[in-house]
Formats: structure tokens, sequence, C-alpha cells
């Protein structure tokens, strides 16, 4: 019983930052252009980064 | 061009234009977003982004491939960002700026983004209390019990709150007006079962249905969102076509430089210019330049009209063979296409408000559950010697249990299915109740030029020579007009090689004039080769004269080529009991023949688009479904008249703007298959309804006589929305079907093949 008191919270927080993880990615625009990524994959050329100073 | 130079033709470069579309960011820099239909391999997207980080000025330039869009950014208030336009250009891609919030971007995207946060939120909160839950279910006691449900309601409080925002907003706006939706149980029933549960959880007891509020959100939300994001696709699809068409004009000012203008900065009493093969912008008057213009957008017209110095042209009108200087009218009230926008808007608003399937079962189904949870209460009450606390519980597991999630899941997940399955064909569903209405349709009515036909006119078989039709053809050679391509594609069709014709010229409004074999040869208008109109055959029928010098002159005479499969489609529409007419503005003769070639025995010649809305409205009043299609701008306030309509995608702004959906093939057998489609899609519909209404009749006794535990909740509901989901994913495999009794009905003519995925066809 005692070890739920760690627990619990333990497993809720790990929920909490993926829940986290997805807004921060939601937020930074990875879910604008969802074909575009799968092709930008097949780019050869090393740096796929937008041109960004 | 000796003849019918225009002013300003010859100055330099068009400046300026791309600025005016570009947003300032707070930080000073400025960002313009460009619509490029062009992007559609893995290697555009690289080939741009490099090209253009080759212009030092630019801090971001991002393609967004499932957009067509490329978005920049710079900081340096000198920059022009006509640059980059030209950058593209050099790339092979054609770029439109267009301004994102207006075309109605930004808006529909924070709307998904808040669906989807929601979902996140929902989902995380009904993973963690079902966790919780599940220790409950398998014998968690006491102490413990009570420490998971509070848990459970710390997550569930603040997650309803949040992902149940877009059902209580829509349940409010609905009871406000006193009307009913399904997001008014739903709302009930996630509220109520909150603060039952909390009730439960506070007085140590058994039940608490947290779990139950929290993941019945979450499924009603993966049905909003697939919901949202099929039809924003479907309109930035469509809002693409129209970024891809004149949003602005070359204006020649004063001192003579040019300048590309969007049509909101344009001023009344400016002067336009208008090359061959652009269509003009807005409203006015030929101020110098002859040329013939196609007004097939407008009148419905196929054979071209000659304009001079006075004549008055519209928007929308494209010009064919020289250049013009158009002086703009007065904007506004006495414009051709402000009269439509008025008739629109007038047809519109005498259109009834259409409520669709599932509000109208709402409004049965709501009250039932309602009066179901009172007599639950009530007979509780009764037999419990009014024991509050428990009759309570019994009559709000009525409502959790009769919460329609499978009826909320029903109709968005066929209509996902759907308008996926017309997606994948090229239609696109703008207005989720089109599909609804397209079931009920009984009348299709369609326009004529550039509906059931190409707009794209055709030598008519006849008696003309081979020698003929050589020389015709090497005049006609290098024209843009109509009817001289129509010559050329008829001489390459009978594999006659063009004659060779020397000092060919054209004159702009008459026709072409040279010299082949030391004798002058012309081609064009009858009067102006000497032929007069009295001699014709079929005087309705575009003409064309050809005169050999010292022979007498060969007629050619055209008609309107119809789309592939219209005659196959309207036997099919035909034989689904539709009634099929044809109302077009062109001359009686060629309505004529059309008709009689597409098998439409109704049809009407020279309708104006008054007479046009007049009749939709008519049939409207005798109780008709009617399907209009139509792409003209005369045919617009039609379309808003309409039950439902359709619209080719080469269709005029106004008419996309005014149609449901919008189909991008050649072919006209997307009205059928979108019929088709949408009836099957209805069937399904009521046969989810079906199901969870039988789901229902099991359960809702069941929850009556108080047996309605937490996990036979979860069991039956994710079971219901399971089987329903299920059951509209069976559409998926019906466009193969149809598309192969398409194939059978025009078996001689194979015209039906798969159809081309959207890349596919955008590559072309």
């Amino acid at each position: 019983m005692n070890v739920l008191v760690f627990l619990v919270p333990i497993a809720l927080f790990m929920g909490l930052l993926g829940l986290g993880a997805f807004i921060w990615s939601l937020k930074s625009g990875q879910y604008d252009d969802l074909e575009g990524e799968a092709l930008r994959i097949l780019d050869e050329e090393g740096d796929e980064k937008p041109l960004k100073d | 061009m000796s003849c019918c130079g225009i002013r300003g033709e010859e100055t330099g470069d068009v400046v300026g234009s791309a600025a005016l579309w570009a947003r300032a960011l707070p930080d000073g820099c400025h960002e313009l977003t460009l619509s490029v239909p062009g992007i559609h391999c893995a290697a555009c997207i690289s080939t741009i982004e490099k090209g253009l980080r080759e212009i030092p000025q630019l801090r971001e330039a991002r393609v967004n491939f499932t957009l067509r869009q490329v978005r920049v950014r710079w900081c340096d208030d000198g920059f022009d960002p006509d640059v980059v336009l030209h950058k593209l250009a050099d790339l092979g891609y054609e770029a439109r700026p267009f301004d994102p919030e207006a075309a109605g971007f930004a808006r529909d995207d924070a709307e998904g983004r808040e669906l989807l946060r929601a979902l996140a939120v929902a989902g995380f909160a009904a993973g963690n209390i079902m966790m919780l839950s599940i220790s409950v279910w398998s014998g968690a006691e006491g102490a413990t019990r009570d420490f998971f449900h509070w848990i459970s309601a710390a997550i569930a409080i603040p997650a309803v709150a949040y992902a149940g925002r877009p059902f209580f907003r829509s349940a409010f706006a609905a009871l406000s007006q006193a009307r009913m939706n399904m997001d008014v149980p739903i709302s009930l029933a996630v509220i109520t079962a909150v603060f039952m549960s909390l009730y439960q959880t506070a007085t140590h007891q058994q039940h608490a249905y947290f779990d139950a509020a929290v993941s019945l959100l979450f499924f009603l939300l993966i049905g909003r969102y697939l919901d949202h994001r099929m039809r924003a696709r479907a309109r930035s699809a469509v809002t693409q076509l129209m970024a891809l068409h004149a949003e602005g004009a070359t204006v020649l000012k004063p001192d003579g430089s040019r300048a590309f203008l969007p049509i909101s900065e344009l001023q009344p009493g400016m002067l336009v210019q208008v090359a061959p093969g652009e269509r003009i912008p807005v409203d006015g008057m030929v101020e110098e330049g002859e040329s013939d213009v196609d007004m097939a957008l407008i009148t419905g017209e196929t054979t071209p009209e000659r304009v001079a110095p006075g004549a008055d042209v519209f928007a929308g009108a494209r010009n064919i063979t020289g250049p013009l200087l158009v002086r703009l009218k007065a904007a506004g009230e006495d414009t051709f296409l402000a009269e439509m926008i008025r008739l629109m808007a007038a047809a519109e608003k005498s259109r009834s408000a259409y409520v669709r399937l599932a509000d109208r079962l709402a409004g049965y189904y709501a009250p039932a559950v309602h009066i179901l949870a009172g007599v639950t209460l009530a007979g509780w009450l009764f037999a419990t010697g009014f024991n509050w606390p428990v009759s309570l519980l019994h009559a709000i597991s009525v409502l959790i249990i009769t919460c329609p999630c499978a009826l909320g899941l029903a109709v968005p997940a066929v209509q996902v299915v759907a308008a996926g399955v017309l997606f994948r064909s090229g239609v696109m569903v703008k207005d989720g109740s089109a599909l609804e209405k397209l079931a009920e349709v009984d009348t299709v009515i369609f326009d004529k030029t550039g509906t059931l036909t190409l707009g794209q006119l055709r030598l008519r078989e006849g008696a003309v020579s081979a020698e003929a039709l050589a020389v015709a053809a090497g005049l006609a050679q290098g024209s843009a007009h109509p009817l001289s391509r129509a010559i050329v594609e008829a001489a390459q069709q009978r594999g006659i090689t063009p004659a060779i014709v020397r000092a060919v010229e054209e004159v702009p409004g008459h026709g072409l004039k040279g010299v082949w074999q030391e004798r002058n040869v012309q081609l064009g208008a009858l009067d102006w080769c000497g032929v007069r109109e009295e001699e014709l055959a079929a005087p309705d029928v575009p003409h064309l004269a050809l005169v050999v010098e010292g022979s007498r002159p060969v007629l050619f005479s055209f008609s309107d080529t119809l789309r592939p499969d219209a005659r196959e489609t309207i036997a099919l529409l035909k034989q689904q009991g539709l009634r099929v007419e044809m109302l077009s503005g062109d001359r009686e003769g060629p309505v004529r023949a059309t008709a009689r070639e597409a098998g439409i025995e109704h049809y009407q010649a020279r309708c104006t688009p008054q007479q046009k809305l007049a009749y939709v409205e008519e049939l409207a009043r005798s109780g008709a479904k009617v399907l209009m299609v139509g792409d003209g701008i005369n045919d617009a306030p039609a379309l808003a008249a309409g039950h439902v309509s359709m619209a080719p995608s080469t269709a005029s702004d106004i008419g996309r703007t005014a149609a449901q959906l919008v189909f991008l093939s050649e072919s006209l057998q997307p009205v059928w298959l979108s019929h088709q489609v949408a009836m099957r899609a209805r069937r399904l519909m009521l046969q989810n309804f079906a199901l969870a209404l039988i789901y229902n009749v099991v359960a809702v006794p069941v929850a009556m006589l108080g047996f309605a535990t937490p996990l036979f909740a979860a069991i039956a509901m994710s079971g219901s929305s399971i089987v329903v989901v299920g059951n509209a994913l069976r559409l998926n495999f019906v466009e193969r079907r149809l598309l192969k009794r398409f194939g059978r009905a025009s078996a001689p003519r194979k015209a039906a093949a798969a159809p081309a995925t959207m890349h596919e066809r955008e590559a072309a």
C-alpha cells in the first residue's frame, strides 16, 4: 500500500512529461507539414535544417 | 504586333507587387506566404529551399509540402520580395503571393490546434484514470480505493474542464437558440458523471465514473479532429486553386511606369494592362487595343467576342488575341460581378436553413433520454422510499450509458471516410452537410459551357477538303485564338501536315492573313472575309471562313467539346431516377446540339443569370431538391440557390465559392460518383444510428435497473464505438466497386480508368 504513495505520483509525473512533450511538439509546428517531413528524410544532402540565423 | 501595340507595353519589369502581401512581424521582420502549386515531389523541397538560400537577405525559407506553400521571412526593410518570385520562376515554379489570414488558413489552424490539444489532454487523462480504474475493478478496497478515486478526480476535473470545451460551447450555443444537438446530451452526461463521481468519492462509495466521462470525451474528440482535418484539407485545396488565379492586375500609371497591384488596391479610372491569355480582373471599358475575349465564364457563350476601343469588358473574361488597355469602371454596385454577388446573397438568404441528420435525430433522442432518466429517478425514489443519493446515482448512470458516444461518432466517422474516398477521386467536399444534402437530390441541372463541355471548340465533321484544312492550319499555327487551335488540332487528328504559309499576320478581332503559293490567303471572321451570315446552314454555331485569292470562300464550323464520359454520366444519373436538365446562356443552336449529344431532353438556351436563378428557385418551391452543377459567374446565383451544388475546378472563383463540392478531373463522372458515395454514406449513417439504438435498447434497461457499474459502462461504450467506426470504414471499399460499375457502363470508351491521385494530377 505504502509503495503506491510513490508509484502513483511517479507514473503521473511521467505521463505529464509525455503530455508536455507532445504539446511542445505541437507548438513548435511539427504537425504543420506531415507529408513534407516524410519526404525531407530522403534528401541526401545531410543538413536539412531550414534556413535560419 | 505592329498595328496594335498599346501604351507602356515595352517598359521593363513590373515592380513592387509581392510586398503588398507581406505581413510585418512584431520583431520588425516581414513574412510572406506564397502559393506554389508546382511542389509535388521530394526533390522540389530541397531545390526551392536551396535556391532561396542564395538570396542573402532571407532569414528563413520553408516549404510546406502538405499545403504547397513557401513561407519566407526577412528583416531588411529595403528588401523587395519580388526577388523571391523571380528566383522561384527561374527554378521553374510559378508562385503567387497570398494572405493566409484572408484565405482562412490561420483561423482554421487555430481550431485544429485547439482540438488536437484537447485530444492530447483527454487521451492523457483517459489513459491514467483507466489504469487506476482497473485496479479498482480488480478489487481494490477501502483506503486504497478512495485514494485512487481522489487521484482520478484530480486528473478528471481539469481534463474535462479543458477538453470538454468544444462540446460545452456548441451545446450552449444550441440551447441559447432553443435548438437541440448531440452536444447537449453529451455535455450533460459528462458534467453529471463528474459531479456524481465526486459525491461517490467523498462518501467513500464504490462506483465512480471518472474514466467513463473522460474516455467519452477522448473518443468524441477523435471524431471531431478527423472531421476537422478532412474539411481543412479540402478547403485549403480550394483556396489554393483560387490563389492561382488573378489576384491582382498590372496597372499603367500616368507617368508611364507599371505596377502589379492586388485587386483590393484598384481604383476606378485606373488603366489596367491585360496581356493575351490573361483574365480581365475587373469590369471596365477598352481604352486601347483590339482583341477577342472569351466570355464563356460570364455568358456561357463559346464563341469569343470581338472587342475594340469603347467596348465594355467584364471581370472573368479571358483576353485571347491582342493586348488590351482597360479603364476601370467605378467599383462596387454597377459591375456585373457585384450584381451576381447581390443575387447570390439574396438566394442564400431565401434558402431555408438545413438541419443536419444528426441534429434532427438529436431532437428526438435527447428528450427521450432525459425522460428515461427522469422515469428512472422517479421509479427508484418510489422503490427505495425516497433515498435520493441512490436514485440519483441510477438516474445519472442512465444518462452516462445513453450518452451518444456511438451516435456522436456515427455521423462524423462516415463523413470522414466518405470525404476521404471522394478526395482520392478528386472531389473536394467543402461543407459537412453537402453529402447529406446530395443524397436527397432528385433533380440535376447542368450548365453547358465549361460544365457539360470543356469549353474547348472543335472543328465539326464536315465537307472541308484536306487542302483547305492544310492551308488553314498553316495560317493558324501561331495563333492562340481558340478557333485557330481547334483547326490545328483537327489537322493533326486527320494526319494533315499544315501547309507552309509565309508572312502570317494576326489582325486582332478579325483573323489571320498570309501568303500561300504566291497567293494571298486569309482566315477569319465571316464579314471580314466577305461572307454574309444569311448564307450559313447553321447560323448559331461559331464559324470561320478561309479565302484563297481567286477562289470561293471555304467555311469551317465549330462546336464545343463534350467532357469525356458526359453521356455515360448522364445516362447513369437518369438510371438512378434523377431528372436531368440543362440551362445555358449560349445560343439555341449549340445548346440543342450539346443536349442531343449528351442525351438531355430538357434544356433551355439564352438564360440570363436571373432566369437560371428563378428557375432553380421555382423548382425548389415546388418541392424538388436540386443539384446544380455549373462553373460560370453567371451560374453563381443558381449555385447558391440549389439544394446542393457542384463546380469543376476550372470554374470562376465566385462559382467555386458558391459550390459545396468542387471536382478536379476533366471527366463528368465525379458528379455521379459523389451522388453514389453520398447515398451510401447516408445508408451507413442510418445503419450506425440503428446499431447505436440497438446498443441502447440493451443497455438502458440494465442501467435503469441499477446494474450499470463503471466497468459495464466502459465496456459497452467502447464496444459500441468500435462497431460504429468499423461499419463506417466499410465505405472505403465502395469506391473501387463503383468505378468498376462505371467502367462497365461506359465499356466501349475506356475513359473511367482508376482515378489518379492528387499528386499525379497536379504533376500533370
